[in-house]
């Protein structure tokens, strides 16, 4: 890693290179899908508590209206992604798969839809303290995928000091360029979402890091810094997961999150572009988040592109509208890397949703491999960006080892990239028994 | 509103796209890269060579469809690992080497050295070296007893010894040899030092016109196929190049002591099955560690053993013993050796 660093390019040390597939989306501006009929808004978006239903069925809604509140610090409230009134309150579909609780809108064919829901705020007026819960009433989550509630990474741990702001611009996985088009289209909103950040966490300085595979990205940030160069934009490395938190953290900065820990231990705290846009945006306006940034790609995709939809849009309605030859066969929600496939259209696009991936059958033949015994080719320890032992724990996971795999070759450590599995030549699904052991480790440790 | 049809979904799990190659492919390379090397043993010894080539990986061919058949494992032929071992066991052997010793030692390297552990990436050992081990220790003579490359009859004449019958002692072939060439030496350049104190020319080892096992004579042709098989990422390079780094400077190192007595490290380099044995199977992933530090350390060690054996076991060849105890140590060198993981070290250092 040091050796990297001298050679000046800002990188981590393992991870791998997937073709990026980039070229079919990166280019196309962001467009406006238009409004289903129905939305379906679930109560879990995010990590942590699910929210709480406010509305009652057969209640009129209002575009940008709360329509269920935050339980708890780990929560968020949910507001309506349209006009309309609500349907009915139960479970849906998810990407996850089990069936969740939601709020069903049938939207008004006649509104404009128009948001007409927000409390203007000055925002020099507001402390800290202010300024995080104006940011939990916009309902903001992670929109990078991991959906973490974006008050909770802004609240500083008592003791802690946070030097250095983290804007996360690396979009490691391959096809999705919403974070792209996010710098290109809207520089203004992510350098105020920035200092918004900044004075919450108290950082000094910030650093956007972007992917050298976005030099129009890097520019045409650039062009918005303010003069005091207290933001700065860094290139690193292409390569997955540059993206990932503590990989980005080592790229810029040289320092480790010490296991276990949080990067706030090291004095930093790390924000997604496309959050920090969404906040720039929302929070002067007193708006909540009911619309995001969708890459929807994949050979199967008749207009790949990025399109601005309301949270609460089915798969269906998107993928009608790009044209979809449906002879394809895998609807992934997110990257190719960490996504989920769904099972079922009706699952709608949530804050954590990153894109819509529709892979046709060649890609999936090329998925669908003999799984041979492992071959201890060591690929997967040469790719793994945490430095773990893959070979020993997917052997171990066999053996249903799993105290073993947690005490003696940190399971707790994997950030689930999937690099391991991805480089696997006997295709064994590493990655999937990591997580399937780490949950039966939560499961006995609950 | 138009619904699209509903497409027949498939449910998997991340990544959702993968990385070449497949086991298949890294193995068919290892057989394409040991292709050439069986060419050039066969041009320089002749139809006892390709005769010995064929019968060997046709054993092991067999011996892993019966055994994998019967263990319920279905077809594993097609993951190439049994041809590699058959290809790469009989390019081991004397030229000579009687057939059905060579079916003989098929037989248990699949048998012994891998389907007793569970087949493909079981083994502890590399198989083909297992087969070799047992060969040497039962047919002590036959194992040592080698002919000249490059003789003028080899492609229309059997070696004697190719044909001898099962369970009888192969003929001399000191005679036969005689007559074939004015002055004969059928003895290895290895041997020839240590028993007799002549030195064969480095550029001849390095070209490969001299006696030896089939497949180990030239090491620039070993050579030139190792590198095939690193640059497309189908072998781990840091291997080979740490049993060739140990035993280099092991062997400068006893030259520097004693120029007279200890050969050059190049000789050491180029001379029986080192360039073989350190490219194609040291460097066997299955029975080799994993971690970074490990292989590296495994490499050396095979690397040093090999000159240790050469200098002061009775033998004068050493790299199959030195690898074989290479394998066996690969688990505890791998443990320890287990990667610092990212955030072990307590990384506080805000500078």
């Amino acid at each position: 890693m040091t050796l990297l660093r001298w050679f000046g390019r800002k990188t981590f040390s393992h991870g791998v290179h997937p073709q990026a597939h980039k070229e079919d989306t990166a280019d196309k501006p962001i467009r406006r899908l238009p409004f289903a009929p129905r939305m379906i808004v679930p109560l879990a978006q995010h990590l942590g508590k699910p929210s709480r239903a406010t509305v009652k069925v057969g209640q009129e809604v209002v575009r940008g209206q709360p329509i269920a509140e935050a339980d708890g610090f780990m929560s968020v409230p949910q507001h309506a992604p349209a006009t309309g009134v609500v349907e009915a309150i139960r479970l849906m579909p998810s990407a996850q798969g089990p069936r969740v609780p939601a709020i069903v809108i049938r939207v008004y064919e006649a509104s404009n839809q128009e948001v007409l829901w927000r409390t203007p705020r000055d925002m020099n007026a507001l402390t800290p303290e202010q300024i995080i819960q104006a940011v939990q009433d916009t309902g903001l989550v992670g929109l990078g995928g991991a959906a973490f509630p974006s008050h909770v990474k802004l609240k500083v741990p008592s003791g802690a000091v946070i030097d250095t702001l983290i804007v996360n611009g690396c979009e490691c996985e391959p096809y999705l360029t919403t974070d792209h088009r996010v710098m290109l289209e809207q520089g203004p909103d992510l350098i105020r979402g920035t200092q918004y950040a900044m004075r919450v966490v108290g950082a000094r300085q910030a650093i956007i890091g972007v992917e050298d595979n976005k030099p129009d990205a890097i520019a045409a940030i650039r062009r918005h810094l303010p003069a005091d160069g207290s933001i700065r934009v860094e290139a690193v490395e292409t390569k997955y997961p540059q993206g990932a938190e503590k990989m980005l953290i080592t790229s810029l900065l040289g320092r480790e999150v010490p296991s276990g820990g949080l990067p706030a231990q090291i004095g930093v705290v790390v924000n997604n572009v496309g959050t920090l846009t969404a906040l720039g945006r929302l929070l002067p306006r007193g708006e909540g988040l009911i619309e995001r940034v969708i890459t929807v790609a994949g050979p199967g995709v008749k207009k790949p592109g990025n399109y601005l939809v309301p949270i609460g849009t089915p798969l269906r309605f998107v993928l009608n509208h790009v044209g979809f030859s449906g002879s394809e066969q895998e609807v992934i929600l997110g990257g190719p890397m960490m996504g989920n496939a769904v099972a079922s259209l009706d699952v709608p696009i949530t804050k954590g949703s990153s894109g819509v991936l529709v892979l046709s059958n060649s890609e999936i033949q090329a998925e669908t491999r003999r799984i041979h015994p492992c071959i201890k080719c060591g690929k997967c320890v040469a790719a793994c960006p945490m430095h773990l032992n893959p070979t020993q724990l997917g052997l171990l996971a066999a053996k249903r080892e799993y105290d073993v795999m947690a005490e003696r070759f940190h399971l707790k450590d994997c950030i689930e990239c999937g690099c391991c599995s991805f480089v696997c030549p006997s295709s064994i699904p590493l990655v999937q028994y990591f997580r399937i052991a780490k949950s039966i480790l939560r499961e006995r440790a609950a | 509103m138009n619904k699209p049809q509903q497409p027949h979904i498939e449910l998997r799990t991340s990544p959702h796209v993968k990385a070449a190659p497949t086991v298949e492919q890294i193995m068919r390379n290892v057989v394409y890269a040991l292709l050439p090397i069986a060419a050039f043993a066969v041009w320089q010894f002749g139809i006892s060579a390709l005769a010995l080539i064929l019968v060997v990986t046709g054993s092991c061919l067999a011996t892993e469809y019966a055994f994998s058949r019967s263990a319920g494992r279905g077809n594993t032929l097609s993951d190439w690992s049994a041809a590699i071992t058959g290809l790469l066991l009989a390019l081991t052997l004397p030229p000579g080497f009687p057939l059905w010793m060579g079916a003989v030692a098929g037989f248990i390297a699949i048998a012994l050295g891998k389907t007793l552990f569970g087949g493909l990436g079981y083994n502890v050992f590399n198989p083909a070296l297992v087969g070799r081990a047992f060969v040497q220790a039962a047919f002590p003579v036959a194992i040592t007893t080698w002919t000249p490359a490059g003789l003028p009859g080899r492609f229309v004449e059997f070696i004697p010894t190719t044909l001898a019958l099962p369970f009888m002692t192969p003929p001399a072939v000191g005679e036969w040899s005689k007559q074939q060439v004015d002055s004969f030496s059928g003895a290895t350049p290895l041997a020839q030092w240590k028993f007799e104190g002549v030195i064969t020319s480095t550029s001849d080892l390095f070209t490969g016109m001299v006696a030896g096992s089939a497949g180990e004579t030239s090491a620039l042709l070993i050579l030139l196929c190792g590198i095939y098989l690193a640059a497309r990422r189908m072998m781990d390079w840091r291997i080979p190049s740490a049993v060739l780094l140990g035993a280099f400077v092991t062997a400068l190192v006893f030259h520097l002591l004693n120029d007279q007595h200890y050969p050059t490290p190049l000789f050491v380099l180029f001379s029986g099955g080192l360039m073989l044995g350190a490219l194609f199977m040291a460097s066997d992933m299955v029975a080799s560690p994993v971690t970074p530090w490990g292989v590296w350390i495994y490499g050396l060690f095979i690397g040093v053993l090999t000159v240790i054996i050469r200098y002061f076991g009775g033998l004068s060849e050493g790299v199959m013993y030195a690898i074989l105890l290479g394998n066996a140590l690969s688990p505890l060198i791998e443990h320890i050796t287990q990667p610092r993981i990212y955030g072990a070290r307590k990384s506080g250092a805000k500078s």
